[in-house]
């Protein structure tokens, strides 16, 4: 099929802690450079679609950027709400209500474990005063039994946190950018078992922007567009192990991460053996190996051979997480998923410098996960 | 001191057989812990009330090392914060339930080893009571 959209800029505000700047301040700054980026001026832009969790009204960027009276869409789909924001930019282009538009992610949180009222993830409130209430430990529950299951060892997790911040090193955009050992991951605090501190990523600051248009018209913007193939949101379905689960039903099923996969897949006519570069939702460095397989990349239990050879370094065959991933970049969740966008159109266009996929890789693939059990998924090619 | 149940309707309590009460859809048998108004595989809204089995087997299981963010985490935090271990509970043909285990160090807890339902303290609340909830011990 042909492609129906096309990604032509891209931003990034830098991810980490920014005294003195604002969730919106970043916003803008993404957008600016996006714009910059694809060519275009503030007011061509004819729709918007902003993603934030501590940001109520991504829309009042607009007071930085120009009153222009333009469409524009706030969501919130917890760590899936970039790939919403960008299914959304992606639909309104496909349905021809515009044709030149942006997605942007924006958040500034605070440090420590994600908290919320467990009434609003449709959790009893006895769920949180047992300490149940806490994305982590579903983490390493979810590990603990893929690694028995599959047999995924101690030292495979601490390979893939220690991958990440190598490539966080050579990510100037990155917030953690110093190289840890396997050594000091394994033995850095126990906080979910199997998972250590350093094998988790951090909620932080930053800001992501994507300029899209309709595909035909992507060549009066730029010689290397980069197509959206596919860009699919998938809840759970009964019987998924998900996260704030109290319960879960004795039938067992696949996760909302396989469903987007797969819809992903067929809308774009590209199967696993076609990708080149690879960005996966790595919230602790068990979620990058549980979700090669369910991205399909290989299957379950081959990662421990796979990791300890390199495969999913930036010179192997999938490589996976190139810019850091969260573990090194940390999670702005409005911002999260068009940071992994970003890297995957440099990667694509072969401007991603020192952390250049070698090859010319042409097909690039884009994973979220998060609570309470919903995913997205994104195919890119040139 | 008096010792109050973590919520209404989530185990029975005081007693000297304990269960967990979940719920059973009359049009499907789908069972739910902890008991709910409609079926979440059929969608109809037939459901009855059901005791839970006492015993079953681990399923999947992790250690909670910090403190939950408190509120709304209702135990010691803190200093005073004990690390605990958690995992799901398959009671057999009826439910997973997650919960709170008895045994914290990861060499004892293996996936598939046999549980049995007890009741614990949990912490205090603001009237001085002790709060019980619902944990899983070896047997
Ligand atoms: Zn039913």
């Amino acid at each position: 099929m042909n492609p129906e959209v096309a990604i032509i800029g891209v931003g990034l505000h830098p991810f980490g802690r920014f005294a003195g700047l604002s969730g919106i301040d970043m916003g803008a700054i993404a957008i600016r450079r996006a714009l910059a980026d694809a060519g275009v001026e503030w007011r061509d832009i004819q729709f918007a679609v902003g993603g934030s969790y501590e940001v109520d009204n991504p829309d009042a960027v607009v007071a930085l950027m120009g009153l222009t009276g333009i469409q524009f869409t706030d969501v919130y789909n917890g760590c899936a709400t970039a790939a919403s924001a960008l299914a959304l930019a992606a639909q309104t282009i496909r349905l021809g209500d515009h044709d030149l538009g942006l997605a942007v992610g924006m958040d500034k949180h605070l440090p420590g474990a994600f908290s919320a009222d467990p009434r609003n993830y449709a959790c009893p409130s006895w769920y949180g005063e047992m300490g149940h209430f806490i994305t982590t430990k579903f983490f390493g529950m979810k590990i603990n039994k893929y690694m028995t299951d599959h047999g995924i060892s101690h030292e495979t997790l601490a390979r893939v946190a220690a991958k990440n911040y190598r490539n966080g090193v050579i990510n100037p955009n990155a917030f953690r950018r110093k190289a840890l050992s396997e050594e000091e991951i394994l033995n850095s605090a126990m906080l979910n078992y199997p998972l250590t501190q350093y094998m988790f990523c951090s909620p932080d600051e930053g800001a992501a922007a994507v300029v899209l248009c309709k595909a035909e018209k992507a060549h009066l913007y730029t010689d290397t567009p980069i197509y959206l193939r596919a860009s699919t949101v998938r809840t759970r379905r009964l019987g998924a192990f998900e996260v704030h689960s109290p319960w879960l039903p004795i039938e067992e099923t696949v996760g909302a991460t396989v469903d987007a996969s797969r819809a992903a897949y067929e809308l774009a006519g590209i199967g696993p053996e076609d990708v080149d570069v690879i960005q996966l939702q790595d919230t602790d460095a068990g979620s990058e190996v549980i979700h090669m397989a369910e991205n399909g990349f290989c299957p379950d239990g081959e990662q421990e051979k796979l990791i300890a050879e390199g495969t999913t370094e930036i010179g192997g065959r999938l490589p996976i997480n190139t810019d850091g991933g969260l573990i090194a970049n940390g999670e702005p969740i409005g911002a999260s998923g068009l940071r992994q966008i970003h890297e995957i159109v440099h990667q694509l266009r072969g401007t991603a410098g020192e952390r250049q996929v070698p090859g010319n890789p042409r097909v690039g693939y884009t994973q979220l996960y998060g609570a309470p059990g919903t995913a997205g998924v994104s195919i890119l090619s040139l | 001191m008096a010792q109050v149940p973590l919520a209404a309707g989530l185990f029975s309590w005081p007693s000297d057989d304990p269960r967990l009460l979940g719920s059973e859809c009359s049009a499907c048998a789908m069972v739910t812990f902890p008991s709910q108004d409609s079926c979440p595989r059929c969608a109809l809204t037939e459901m009855v009330s059901k005791p839970l089995a006492r015993r079953g087997r681990l399923w999947a299981w992790t250690t909670q090392n910090f403190p939950p963010p408190s509120p709304p985490y209702a135990g010691a935090s803190g200093k005073d914060f004990k690390p605990f271990a958690v995992g799901y509970v398959e009671l057999s043909g009826e439910v997973k339930v997650e919960a709170r285990l008895m045994e914290t160090d990861p060499a004892k807890l293996q996936n598939g080893m046999e549980m049995e339902l007890v009741i614990v303290p949990l912490g205090k609340n603001t009237d001085g009571d002790d709060i019980v909830t619902f944990a899983f011990t070896a047997c």
